[in-house]
């Protein structure tokens, strides 16, 4: 079980670094979700894995860490989820207002969208020069 | 039990949520000012009684929910955490005042949200739980988004993307380390995280290292250290002055927090101890010297104030890394100075840009100033604190930092750094006043001119004359001749809160002897 949840955590976080270094608002923010999931689980981790014991007290059972597993980092857990959900909400807003103003999703605004579609049609263009160049030598 | 210490995060708490009901478009700005203005002077009241209290040396803990303190939350006043309150506090009064000339109509609830900020700055200095921490960096971090985005539109919705992205990717870190610290140690109280530290087994070491270190590269995010600081320049640029100028605080924060855990948390004689410092030191010269040089590149007053501003973090990491009890009591007093300072020039920087009409706040556009008498007696004051020049407080915190460190082959370097950077930034400062407040004649032909369509007219029609802006300006700046004045008992307290952080077993002892009154532990 160990070996599932730290695997699940380093994708989680590996997809979400990905994400996040992505240049459209949405991916950005995908990746600032699955960052969270990785950690929330983390933290959740932090309390070490016990399968079947309550984090709530029972009467009649001796209140120690033999019988119950650690409730901290559930409730540690509980303010991170609370506090991730609310700033999503907030980038979501944000992403869209950007949108709306500046005419693009790009994380660095229109222009660099634009210098960065000039680029990508520069580049295919040479290419489609070379190969016209090679479809010409190959034929002589 | 004595309740002062909840009061600074309990009055704005509340204040924001009274605040709230008074829609100004209903009711009017006056009526959020009122409640505004209440609560940031029943603070000043709180935080002055909490300094007077601390200034004894003792370290007030208290419980809150009465839980005891390794289960449940605790505030800490202490020398230090009083300091940065009172600090907080008095700038957020100058930018308040700033706001209240006209500002927090453009943006609904900004009452609110400001309070809100001086609730998560408070509580961020009082709070002696890494994990109440992180909540209140984020109370702050939140109402800081508020601040900059509300009313705004076009280029600051893209630059506030970027801070607020870059913040919950920090924010992300910060939860990382304490998953992994409380994993470790099993608490997350600082004062109790520096006795497990010292108990660790040498085989978790590593691990509990490597969480210290993720603390840390999250705090000098916040602080802006080298390799993070490119987003401060474009977001204090792009933010309202009120915010940018409350924004001044925000980077001490960070360095609040690096000096709280370095000092009481992985400072104790453990295995931890001097952890981080060293480099530490070398990343804020680096940070010095690029800050320097962005001071001498700012194309405009805003970004030449936001690169001060880094400057001014990066000489406080210098002065704290070095970690000895002067240049720590001397970097205290520097920070005090550099806050108000910083602040002022921000809002000084509003000031002109709206005088200048069209050509704003650039440096590179020469453009007509009118009534330049006062911000130009502003701007000298600003800029002698700022660059470090005798007799005002900037002075006096970079001669005492000079004077206290301590001798050996680094002293040459340090020196140099620290003069050569105010030198630079003087120039750089120096520059910015002739371009702007030189004097000059209307362009008897606009069509010539490279601005295009450029008339003198405008400008004057577009200079509404504040009065409440420029009494914030003069308010901040009087903070610093304050400073000046009163120099013999703030350096005094400063030097007590150097010595008292440097002796973390005093607060275990506080932390321990604190029970609670109700519950049984």
């Amino acid at each position: 079980m160990e070996l599932a949840l730290a695997s699940a955590i380093g994708i989680l976080t590996a997809a979400g670094v990905y994400l996040l270094l992505r240049a459209r608002s949405f991916d950005v923010i995908l990746g600032l979700t699955l960052l969270s999931y990785a950690t929330n689980l983390l933290i959740f981790a932090g309390g070490r894995l016990v399968p079947g014991k309550p984090a709530v007290l029972r009467d009649g059972v001796a209140p120690t860490l033999a019988n119950y597993t650690d409730p901290l980092p559930q409730a540690l857990v509980l303010t991170a989820i609370v506090i991730a959900f609310a700033m999503t909400a907030v980038t979501v807003v944000l992403a869209i207002r950007s949108r709306g103003d500046n005419d693009s999703d790009h994380v660095d605004g229109p222009r660099a969208e634009r210098d960065f579609l000039a680029s990508e049609l520069r580049r295919l263009e040479e290419a489609r020069d070379a190969a016209k160049a090679d479809d010409a030598g190959g034929k002589a | 039990m004595n309740h002062l210490p909840v009061l600074p995060i309990l009055i704005p708490l509340f204040a924001a949520s009274i605040a709230l009901f008074f829609e100004h478009r209903r009711f009017g700005m006056v009526p959020q000012r009122i409640v505004a203005w209440m609560s940031v002077a029943a603070m000043l009241v709180v935080a002055c009684l909490l300094v007077g209290s601390a200034a004894s040396g003792d370290v007030s803990v208290y419980l809150l929910g009465d839980w005891p303190a390794r289960l449940g939350i605790v505030l800490m006043v202490d020398r230090l955490s009083a300091l940065m309150l009172l600090v907080g506090l008095l700038l957020g009064a100058g930018c308040l005042l700033h706001a209240c000339a006209g500002w927090d109509r453009r943006a609904p609830h900004f009452h609110a949200f400001f309070q809100f900020q001086l609730m998560g700055l408070n509580g961020a200095f009082l709070t002696g739980d890494i994990f109440n921490l992180f909540v209140f960096f984020e109370v702050l971090l939140i109402s800081s988004y508020g601040l900059m985005l509300s009313g705004g539109r076009g280029e600051r919705m893209r630059a506030g993307l970027h801070y607020v992205t870059f913040n919950i990717a920090a924010s992300t870190l910060f939860l990382i380390a304490l998953g992994l610290l409380y994993g470790m140690l099993g608490s997350l109280n600082m004062a109790e995280i520096s006795v497990r530290v010292a108990q660790l087994p040498p085989g978790d070491l590593a691990l509990v290292q490597a969480a210290a270190g993720l603390l840390f590269v999250v705090f000098c995010a916040k602080a802006a250290l080298l390799p993070m600081y490119f987003w401060l320049p474009d977001t204090y640029m792009h933010a309202p002055a009120a915010v940018a100028g409350l924004f001044a605080i925000m980077t001490k924060v960070g360095l609040y927090a690096v000096l709280r855990l370095g000092t009481l948390s992985f400072g104790a004689a453990g295995p931890l101890d001097g952890f981080a410092w060293p480099a530490l030191l070398a990343l804020g010269a680096a940070t010095l010297v690029l800050a320097s040089l962005g001071v001498l590149a700012a194309q405009r007053l805003r970004a030449l104030a936001a690169y001060l501003v880094l400057g001014s973090a990066a000489t406080l990491f210098v002065a704290f890394s070095l970690g000895t009890t002067g240049t720590t009591g001397a970097g205290l007093y520097y920070l005090v100075h550099s806050s108000f300072a910083g602040a002022a020039l921000f809002l000084l920087a509003d000031l002109i840009r709206r005088r200048r009409g069209r050509a704003s706040d650039r440096k590179d556009v020469i453009a007509a100033l009118p009534d330049k008498i006062v911000p130009g007696l502003l701007f000298l004051v600003a800029a002698v604190s700022l660059a470090g020049l005798p007799p005002l407080s900037g002075f006096i915190g970079k001669l005492l930092l000079l004077d206290a460190v301590p001798a050996g082959p680094r002293t040459f370097w340090i020196w140099l750094l620290v003069l050569g950077t105010s030198f630079m930034m003087l120039v750089g400062l120096a520059r910015a006043g002739t371009r702007l407040f030189w004097r000059v004649e209307p362009w008897p032909d606009a069509g010539h001119h490279t601005l295009e369509a450029y008339t003198p007219e405008q400008e004057v029609v577009h200079a509404p004359s504040r009065p409440l802006e420029t009494a914030a300006v003069v308010l901040l700046l009087a903070y610093g001749v304050a400073l000046v004045l009163s120099a013999a008992p703030v350096l005094e307290y400063t030097r007590a809160t150097a010595v008292q952080l440097q002796a973390p077993a005093d607060y275990v002892e506080h932390v321990r002897a604190a029970t609670p009154v109700l519950r049984e532990p």
